[in-house]
């Protein structure tokens, strides 16, 4: 009998008992796997769909696969996905309205679909879904519905890329609660397991029909062990104690046209960052013309009609879609949600196609104060 | 009956002024009385003239072909009308028309001139004083020239 | 029998409403008079907008010009500006719209009590001020002085002027009415609105000042009353930014740490200061 806050073992010949177990719940399991040459998530229902023996190496515009010289299950560091685009939907329908004689009737959505179980969930990415909590559980029913259903396994991270800095952010690397159950991978040439923390009641439900043992003090060692490494692989820092107030002093720094410069204003940071919101609405009428649906599909500030208001838009120049993004991420994020909206995970480093650094423009601007002093 | 120096001291622009100071800008002033639609100068007139206003409305007008006279801006009580008189070659900028009955202290432009020649300290007073209307009459007219209540540009 | 509309959330989800009337105040704008579907009206305080929606065509923020105290039928003030105000402006009688609303944060009005109180409308800015004037008008002995400051381009471009000359032969209310430019006919003040503050009436220690109108002239008349010595704290704009799901998730109207429209659209000037003067933010 396991309890929550309890820790287990799993033996890697019996993983796939769990999801075995998370199935037969009626959960529809999406984790990593490997496509188009990259860790995407996607439906998984096997362990052999996770990215076996597969790594991923990563610099500020480069993400490479490339294949581990042992097994490992979870031994990469994640691509652009996360569990963002199944619970804040790229596209969804909020209502359709249909015309009757003179007038319309509106009707909501439909809400009910499988809950979703998220397998392999990174630290960050679980900073990333309280933050987007706060964003819509309280005024988005459908976020809302999937949320409250989703089962979350957590895997503790036993490596870090170039561009992580989880650490900087207080969000990394060991998960320490937000899941129902969190898995630790240790490899050794003799032996390959897990050691399973049990967060929720659901979680030990889970482990309830799945064979496990328990753990020993050197199990639990080697997974601080784990962590101790993923924190010395560290690629970035940002020194983020003070960057709200770093920013809001520096709205109007050169930094911002030197970035400016060098920005495309892809928006490829904001779909790939797992906290970015924005979302527009758009209506779409049937050739009839009698039923229309409002739809929300995911919108970026880099793009220039974001802050479109009657006869032209507020952020017109890519200097003042940069600045916001980067001071609403690290700064007004704050004092609108009492969090930071970066969790560190690196990815708009990664998928920057120009290979712009988040935590290098916050060094520019907190360096170059430091040269000419601030008061 | 009350001097003009006890009148314009009592007007906004002229405050606080030094009484010595009143009684020689006073000397050159004199009280009028210009009944609705009549006007105190037109556009093209020689500027010999210098207004403070201390009742009613005046409208500043630039006749426009086709549009007639516009208005562009009132000036009321406790405001000032005039600086043409001050520069070469003194010729008046637009017309003034009192929109109602208007009393105001008319003050001669040439007369002030030479005593602000005469009293450099006293002429610096009050340019100092007429530059600060110039400039906001000059911010009012930048806000106006943007038309901020026209029709929307669509950029789109 | 099923009720013709049946919604979770009147936040997200419109409700039906009918024209029974509209009034075109200018060229270019409209005042709709609509009554609700379910018969229930809307309830609202002053300075509060509503998400307007025409099949097919889209949905617009657009402030609510009733009066708080006589929520039915709700009056909406429109200026056709693009395609989907365009459209609502051709509304006839007898046609329906969705309503979604009431959403954000009003005018000060309860603050206020007591004090002396100064509103400045530029343009279609009275549209959001005008249940302001008329809760301070259905209570006027809560006030001090009050002075309503009105700007626009022309004495053509006058919003609700029947309803101003009422208002302006009031004793207990100070109106004042400049335009951009006009012809001799014209008997008021011509200026921009930022001058009228001199000449209105109030005492600046305990004063109120709102203002709605393009975000330049609030600009400068935010100057216009800090020289008069009416501070920040006691100073309220309505701002204007791309409101869209209007709940604070789509993240388009963000205003510096600010959403527009819950946390706004009626700030007090000091909570917005230091981003009232950046561009592009």
């Amino acid at each position: 009998m396991v309890s929550p806050n309890s820790k287990v073992i799993l033996e890697r010949d019996r993983l796939q008992t769990i999801l075995d177990a998370i199935r037969a719940q009626g959960f529809r399991i999406l984790g990593p796997t490997v496509r188009d040459e990259a860790i995407i998530y996607d439906d998984i229902s096997r362990v052999e769909d996770l990215p076996i023996g597969w790594t991923d190496e990563q610099g500020a515009g480069r993400y490479r696969l490339c294949k581990r010289s042992d097994q490992a299950v979870f031994g990469f560091i994640g691509g652009a996905h996360s569990s963002k685009q199944f619970l804040f939907l790229p596209r969804e329908m909020i209502w359709k309205v249909v015309r009757e004689g003179k007038g319309f009737r509106f009707v909501d959505t439909q809400r009910d679909s499988a809950p979703l179980a998220f397998f392999g969930v990174r630290s960050c990415d679980l900073h990333a879904i309280s933050i987007q909590d706060k964003v819509f559980m309280p005024v988005d029913p459908g976020y809302r519905a999937r949320r409250e259903k989703a089962l979350i396994v957590a895997v503790q991270c036993g490596l870090a890329g170039k561009t992580c800095f989880c650490a900087s952010m207080g969000t990394g690397p060991r998960a320490t609660g937000d899941f129902d159950l969190a898995l630790t991978e240790i490899l050794e040439k003799q032996r390959h397991y897990f050691v399973v923390e049990i967060g929720t009641q659901r979680g030990a439900e889970i482990m309830e029909h799945v064979s496990h043992q328990a753990a020993a003090a050197s199990d639990l060692e080697k997974a601080e062990a784990a962590t101790r490494r993923a924190l010395s692989q560290m690629g970035r820092t940002m020194e983020a104690s003070d960057v709200k107030d770093l920013l809001y002093r520096n709205y109007e720094h050169p930094q911002w046209d030197d970035v400016a410069r060098r920005c495309l204003t892809c928006a490829n940071c904001t779909l790939v960052c797992p906290t970015c919101f924005c979302s527009s609405l758009e209506d779409a009428t049937d050739l009839s013309g009698d039923q229309s649906e409002r739809r929300r599909q995911w919108d970026s500030c880099f793009n220039l009609e974001h802050s479109y208001l009657h006869g032209g838009n507020i952020r017109s120049s890519p200097k003042a879609r940069y600045r916001q993004w980067m001071t609403h991420k690290l700064a007004t994020w704050q004092d609108q949600f009492g969090t930071s909206g970066c969790v560190g995970c690196g990815r708009c480093i990664t998928w920057c196609p120009v290979g712009i650094d988040i935590t290098a423009e916050v060094r520019a601007i907190r360096e170059s104060e430091k040269r000419h002093g601030n008061d | 009956m009350e001097t003009i120096d006890a009148v314009i001291a009592e007007h906004p622009f002229f405050k606080g002024l030094d009484p010595s100071v009143l009684r020689i800008v006073g000397g050159c002033g004199s009280n009028v009385r210009v009944n609705a639609g009549e006007y105190l100068f037109h556009e093209g007139d020689e500027a010999e003239r210098f207004y403070a206003v201390r009742h009613g409305m005046v409208a500043l007008e630039i006749y426009v072909p086709q549009r007639g006279q516009v208005t562009v801006q009132t000036v009321g009580a406790g405001e000032i009308i005039g600086w043409s008189w001050l520069f070469p070659p003194y010729v008046c900028q637009f017309s003034a028309r009192a929109v109602e009955i208007v009393r105001a202290t008319s003050f001669d432009g040439a007369c002030l001139r030479k005593k602000c020649d005469e009293d450099t300290a006293m002429g610096y007073e009050l340019m100092k004083r007429l530059a600060h209307v110039v400039s906001q009459r000059l911010e009012a007219t930048r806000l106006q020239l943007l038309d901020i209540y026209g029709p929307a540009v669509d950029t789109k | 029998m099923d009720p013709p509309w049946t919604q979770s959330d009147p936040l997200l989800t419109p409700r039906p409403y009918r024209v029974t009337r509209n009034r075109r105040e200018l060229q270019d704008t409209v005042t709709l008079e609509l009554e609700s579907g379910d018969g229930a009206p809307l309830s609202f305080s002053a300075g509060q907008f509503n998400m307007l929606y025409l099949f097919g065509i889209g949905e617009v923020p657009i402030s609510i010009s009733g009066s708080p105290h006589e929520p039915d039928p709700l009056v909406h003030t429109i200026r056709s500006v693009g395609a989907v105000t365009k459209a609502i402006c051709g509304l006839k009688r007898g046609q329906t719209l969705g309503v979604r609303g009431p959403f954000g944060k009003g005018w000060p009005l309860e603050a206020a009590i007591g004090q002396d109180l100064v509103l400045i409308a530029g343009g279609i800015g009275l549209a959001p001020l005008r249940p302001a004037v008329r809760q301070v008008i259905a209570q006027r002995d809560r006030y001090g002085k009050v002075s309503l400051l009105v700007g626009a381009r022309t004495p053509k471009d006058l919003l609700y002027l029947a309803e101003l000359k009422e208002w302006r032969s009031r004793f207990d209310l100070q109106v004042l009415i400049t335009v951009d430019s006009a012809g001799a006919d014209w008997r008021s003040h011509v200026g921009v609105v930022t001058m009228l503050i001199s000449k209105a009436e109030f005492e600046a220690g305990e004063t109120v000042a709102m203002i709605c109108g393009p975000e330049v002239m609030m600009r400068f008349c935010v100057a216009e009353l800090r020289k008069r010595g009416v501070v920040a704290e006691n100073t309220y704009l309505s701002m204007e930014r791309n409101m869209k799901c209007a709940v604070g998730y789509c993240g388009h109207c963000q205003f510096g740490p600010t959403f527009v429209c819950k946390d706004g659209p009626v700030f007090p000037l000091a909570r917005i200061e230091p981003f009232f003067r950046m561009r592009g933010v």
